[in-house]
């Protein structure tokens, strides 16, 4: 579980996170919704340590972040995976090189083992036959989950997934989504997700944080969200034709 | 200073490491020597037919020729000249590439692996450019030989008195005062672009504009380290 308290962030005086609280749940996928340019990449890089708060807590299952030595900080980190939202992939190495690389760092395991493991996760993220290629000889939404592959393929504890599949067909958009709420399940990960897609939101939103102008503006379940009367909610919500389509119809009693 | 302190700490994984080494050995030193060995035996073949041409006293012996190519290759040409070179080709090189896993935030994501960004990339490019002192071994060869071909074939000097002229007043302590200077360069070589392509923002536009900079401020450090360890060393 992650608990992040009043969490204050600004870059050259202008204040991005204006004291936000939230809480992650253990095996679950909670997600956090928001416009663009609201500041949920910013909240995500704050939560691994990438960028040092203003002021606030994040606590990692009772410890926390900023009061962690460097080196305790790095323990920490080997236990969590992360899929940028644009990828990030290794540019100088394969694909197999890229996923394998967490483990190549920090276990034990032999090339072949390490080998069989990558294969096993690019199997799941539905990639096969791409082992050989540099990420620059593949399309955008392969190269989300090579990254995807690479985030999970040392099991780690948690798991944070920026916009995990966008630029991704709604189908492999799905299976993506499943996948992360599978291995979440399987392995009773802390998983937090940022995403903009309302499908995704509906599927695997099982606790959902959503952020305006920095700050937490409701919390709930994907079950909630689309009752909720939160105008900002539902702004955003029903900013999509189909699921004002699909409101409209609850309404008139479908 | 800060980074070359973030540079030791939290070392990466030995054999990962021992990899790295390799590989920037073969990109940064192996990877100019055909470069800077063309450049040196045609600037060695130049100082030679100079030397010929500005000697026209009689009294003054033809071996000067030799003299004169080894001291001024052995002394500024090769440690001091190939290294403004290789703050073009090396400098750029490590600013673009480290500059481009900045902005791309593969940097980031060492990090949140849990490995230190520093030790990773730039331990290594420092631990290649202990080795650029045998590049600058290599040049320096090359150009005496440059200086030597274009003398004897050029019909200026007859190959024994080139050959008396690079034996003549050899004070090895030049050699020592070549070699302390090629390994000051090469961390230079390793350090000030590292740290330009690491600390830079922005995106692919800035990555161009830090490898300028950076080619820029390695010179600049070059030559005035130049100075300084000449008054130091000779005077
Ligand atoms: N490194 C930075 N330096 C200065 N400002 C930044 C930095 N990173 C983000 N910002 C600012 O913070 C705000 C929020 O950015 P952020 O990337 O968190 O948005 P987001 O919610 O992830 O949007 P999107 O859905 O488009 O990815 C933006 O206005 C951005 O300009
Ligand atoms: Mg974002």
């Amino acid at each position: 579980m992650i608990q992040v308290n009043n969490l204050r962030k600004s870059f050259n005086g202008e204040e991005i996170l204006k004291g936000l609280t939230a809480t992650f749940d253990k095996g679950k996928t909670n997600m956090i919704i928001g416009a663009s340019g609201s500041g949920k990449s910013v909240f995500l890089k704050n939560m691994l340590g990438l960028f040092v708060p203003d002021s606030g807590e994040i606590i990692y299952d009772g410890e926390a972040l900023n009061e962690m030595e460097i080196e305790r900080k790095s323990e920490l980190r080997k236990d969590m995976g992360m899929l940028f939202q644009h990828s990030a992939l290794f540019d100088s190495m394969t694909v197999e090189e890229n996923v394998m690389f967490p483990l190549r760092m920090f276990s034990k395991m032999r090339r072949k083992e390490r080998l069989e493991r990558a294969n096993e996760v690019l199997d799941r993220v539905n990639l096969v036959n791409l082992n050989k290629k540099m990420p620059s000889e593949i399309s955008g939404g392969q190269q989300k989950r090579v990254a995807l592959a690479r985030a999970v393929v040392n099991y780690p504890s948690y798991l944070f997934c920026d916009e995990p599949n966008s630029g991704l067909d709604p189908k492999t958009a799905t299976v993506i989504d499943n996948l992360i709420q599978e291995i979440t399940h399987e392995r009773d990960i802390t998983t937090v997700i940022i995403s903009h897609d309302m499908n995704s939101v509906m599927e695997i939103g099982e606790t959902i944080v959503f952020l305006k102008d920095g700050k937490l503006a409701w919390k709930g379940t994907n079950k909630e969200i689309f009752k909720t009367d939160n105008q900002a909610v539902t702004d955003f919500v029903y900013s999509s034709e189909l699921f004002k389509k699909v409101r409209i119809a609850q309404n008139e009693g479908f | 200073m800060i980074m070359l302190f973030g540079v030791f700490k939290r070392p990466t994984k030995g054999i990962v490491l021992k990899e790295l080494i390799l590989k920037e050995i073969d990109d940064l030193i192996i990877g100019s020597l055909g470069i800077t060995a063309f450049i040196s035996l045609f600037m060695g073949a130049v100082v030679a037919l100079q030397t010929a041409l500005n000697l026209d006293n009689p009294l003054i012996p033809k071996s000067l020729i030799g003299f004169a190519t080894r001291q001024s290759i052995i002394l500024e040409f090769a440690p001091t000249f190939i290294s403004v070179i290789m703050a073009g080709k090396v400098g750029s090189y490590i600013t673009s590439s480290i500059g481009s896993m900045r902005v791309t935030e593969q940097i980031d994501a060492l990090e949140v692996m849990g490995i230190n960004p520093l030790n990773y990339l730039v331990f290594p490019k420092i631990i290649a450019l202990l080795f650029y002192p045998f590049l600058i071994a290599i040049v320096m060869f090359v150009g005496v030989f440059g200086g030597f071909l274009a003398s004897v074939y050029g019909n200026l000097v007859s190959m024994e008195e080139f050959v008396i002229g690079l034996q003549d007043t050899f004070i090895p302590y030049h050699v020592a005062y070549a070699f302390i200077k090629t390994m000051v360069f090469g961390l230079i070589l390793a350090t000030i672009p590292s740290y330009h392509g690491y600390y830079m923002k922005g995106g692919a536009l800035e990555v161009g504009k830090a490898s300028t900079t950076s080619f820029v401020w390695t010179c600049v450090g070059i030559i005035i380290a130049n100075y300084i360890l000449t008054q130091l060393l000779l005077s």
